[in-house]
């Protein structure tokens, strides 16, 4: 459970965040969308505990994060990034145990062996265990790093998992087990929040979207209600046209072809 | 840790008592290995029978084995810092000497050298015989002291900054050490320049029980944050995400190579090469993983150093070559080839 209560962050005297509030409970899939610069990174960091709000409180599982120590948060939220470069070219598969270093010592345990086999295997990322990091493809590689912070997380029930535009620079099919992952994960009791672009994603995969405008929330709730022609048309500044389909619930948003401020 | 790391690090201890033992036996008198034998014996007092003459004894026990012992804490001391201060920079060309170590130290030795009774006469006076050591030791923390107080800022130290920092306080302290150069005698002008090409010479008991606490911090402190500096790969907010505390990590890692090194400088003079190239070769042969790099760059370290001892002391005896200009010559072809062989990796 995150509890974020009103929200303010200020870099310098610009105010990234304005009064941002929302919850998000065990087991749903929340993403934020928002144009570039509405403040969607900032709000990961700070639930990321890696920035401090000036005002307002993040509660996560009933206690303030100010209150959680670097190690504690670790044991049970994981952070997948936008994009990771590796100083060293570490294995694959010591690199996913690397999500394993809060719950252990010295010596991995074969529990955690067992986690990190079994996290590599969902993402689909067994194959090349042994290769080294820097031998991969993008796609490969934002794939490690999912089993990574998957390891970090998958045997706390109710875990975290923040991911920041996981699916960044990847092909369709990528793109679209990243997603279905996330959605496993919620579905399997996790919290799971993105910060994402492709609206029709989020749409499709999301419990709730949160747009962001200008470090405001737009809008908040369950896909059907938040994907309109006025919030996407206030939140992006251009002018879509929704498409219905009977299989799915959503509408589908389709850019026009006309520039809104000529409009 | 996996299995096969401890084999490799077994292997590595192996390398470096052999390295040991060849060290004992050779150099100007000469003792077989039967005769190290007996005398190993004779000293732990398992027999009276003594199959040597005294004064190999004399030089095994007074000369040798110190030496041995300095170069190999001085060798795994500049090793295993290395290693680190590689890991916390996230960048391979990473050395001691980066954060202001060496030309702290040299910049004191060469101020003691250069103005011998006149300001530091009362460390003399002191300390005698080790007051260039420790005033080398005083400067090299001193220095790194100042390169991590201009990188810290709201508490955290940027790494970047770091390194600039470095930049800057190498440069300085390096012109006033030229300066006094450039005053000095030619007399204290042979003295700076042996003192910055490095050399066990100095070995004594006495020199060995100075810096073994000050090594020992690295050796035992650094192994411990092995786990935060493979995290610390991935970046640092990652690695923050991943529960190290990375401001503890920067803190400690520069203090226990700043103890480990300023200390060997300090009795060794400089030692060009070792803390950049010994893991290297280890990363490049094994992994990346600072579970096995950093106790293996230690005891690599001192195993080159040993036998690099050897060499300067043997090569163009009775005379003695400064050691770093020995651990250059091997470091520098071995260094260009691990560069030639990387770039072959990337070839895309």
């Amino acid at each position: 459970m995150i509890e974020v209560e009103n929200i303010v962050y200020n870099a310098g005297n610009k105010r990234l965040l304005d009064g941002v509030s929302f919850l998000a409970k065990p087991g749903e899939f929340l993403t934020i969308i928002g144009a570039n610069g509405a403040g969607k990174s900032t709000l990961l960091k700070l639930l990321c505990k890696e920035i401090q709000a000036s005002s307002g409180s993040i509660r996560i599982r009933n206690q303030a994060i100010s209150r959680y120590t670097t190690e504690a948060l670790a044991q049970f939220r994981s952070v997948l990034a936008q994009q990771t470069t590796l100083s060293m070219s570490f294995q694959v598969e010591e690199l996913v145990m690397m999500g394993r270093y809060p719950h252990f010592e010295n010596r991995p345990s074969e529990k955690d062996r067992a986690i990190v086999e079994q996290a590599m295997q969902e993402t689909g990322i067994t194959e090349f265990k042994n290769r080294t990091y820097q031998t991969l493809s993008g796609g490969e590689q934002q794939r490690v790093q999912l089993a990574r912070a998957l390891a970090q997380i998958y045997d706390q029930p109710g875990g975290i998992l923040f991911l920041d535009e996981p699916t960044n620079g990847l092909d369709m099919l990528y793109q679209q087990q990243i997603m279905q992952l996330s959605r496993d994960l919620a579905d399997r009791g996790f919290c799971v929040i993105s910060v994402l672009h492709d609206i029709n994603f989020a749409a499709r995969y999301a419990d709730k979207v949160l747009i962001l405008k200008q470090g405001k929330i737009i809008s908040f709730g369950a896909p059907q209600q938040v994907i309109t022609c006025e919030n996407i048309h206030a939140a992006f500044n251009i002018r879509v046209r929704l498409l219905q389909d009977e299989e799915f619930q959503c509408p589908l948003v389709v850019p026009t072809m006309e520039l809104s401020n000529k409009i | 840790m996996k299995s096969h790391y401890t084999f490799i690090l077994i292997a590595l201890g192996v390398l470096l008592i052999l390295a040991g033992i060849l060290s004992v036996c050779m150099g100007a008198v000469e003792i077989s290995l039967s005769e190290l034998r007996s005398i190993i014996v004779y000293q732990l007092g398992w027999s009276d029978q003594m199959h040597f003459s005294s004064q190999q004894e004399a030089v095994f026990m007074r000369i040798r084995l110190p030496r041995i012992v300095l170069g190999g804490l001085v060798g795994a001391a500049l090793g295993i810092s290395g290693a680190a201060l590689q890991g916390l920079f996230r960048n391979p060309l990473a050395e001691p000497g980066l954060i202001g170590i060496s030309s702290g130290a040299s910049l004191f030795a060469v101020l003691m050298i250069v103005m011998e009774s006149r300001f530091l006469g009362f460390m003399s006076s002191l300390f005698g015989y080790y007051a260039l050591g420790i005033a080398a030791f005083i400067g090299a923390c001193l220095t790194t002291f100042i390169v991590y107080r201009v990188a810290v800022g709201k508490g955290k130290a940027d790494i970047t900054t770091l390194l600039l920092a470095g930049i800057a306080i190498n440069a300085l302290a390096g012109s006033f050490t030229g300066l006094l150069t450039s005053i000095s005698t030619d007399d204290q002008l042979r003295n700076i320049t042996f003192w910055s090409l490095g050399s066990l010479g100095g070995a004594s008991w006495q020199t060995v029980w100075g810096v073994l606490p000050f090594v020992a911090f690295s050796l035992i402190g650094l192994p411990y944050f092995s786990k935060a500096l493979n995290g610390l790969a991935l970046g640092e907010s990652q690695a923050g995400h991943m529960g190290i505390r990375v401001q503890r990590l920067k803190r400690m890692v520069v203090i226990l190579a700043t103890l480990g090194v300023g200390a060997s400088v300090a009795v060794s003079g400089m030692i060009a090469f070792v803390g950049l190239v010994i893991p290297h070769i280890l990363r490049m042969a094994f992994t990346p993983d600072h579970r096995l790099i950093l106790p293996g760059s230690a005891l690599l370290g001192g195993s080159v150093l040993i036998l690099s001892d050897v060499i300067s002391r043997t090569l163009a005896a009775p005379a003695e070559l400064p050691i770093g200009i020995v651990t250059a010559i091997i470091g520098s072809p071995v260094f260009i080839y691990i560069i030639l062989k990387e770039r072959k990796k990337r070839v895309f």
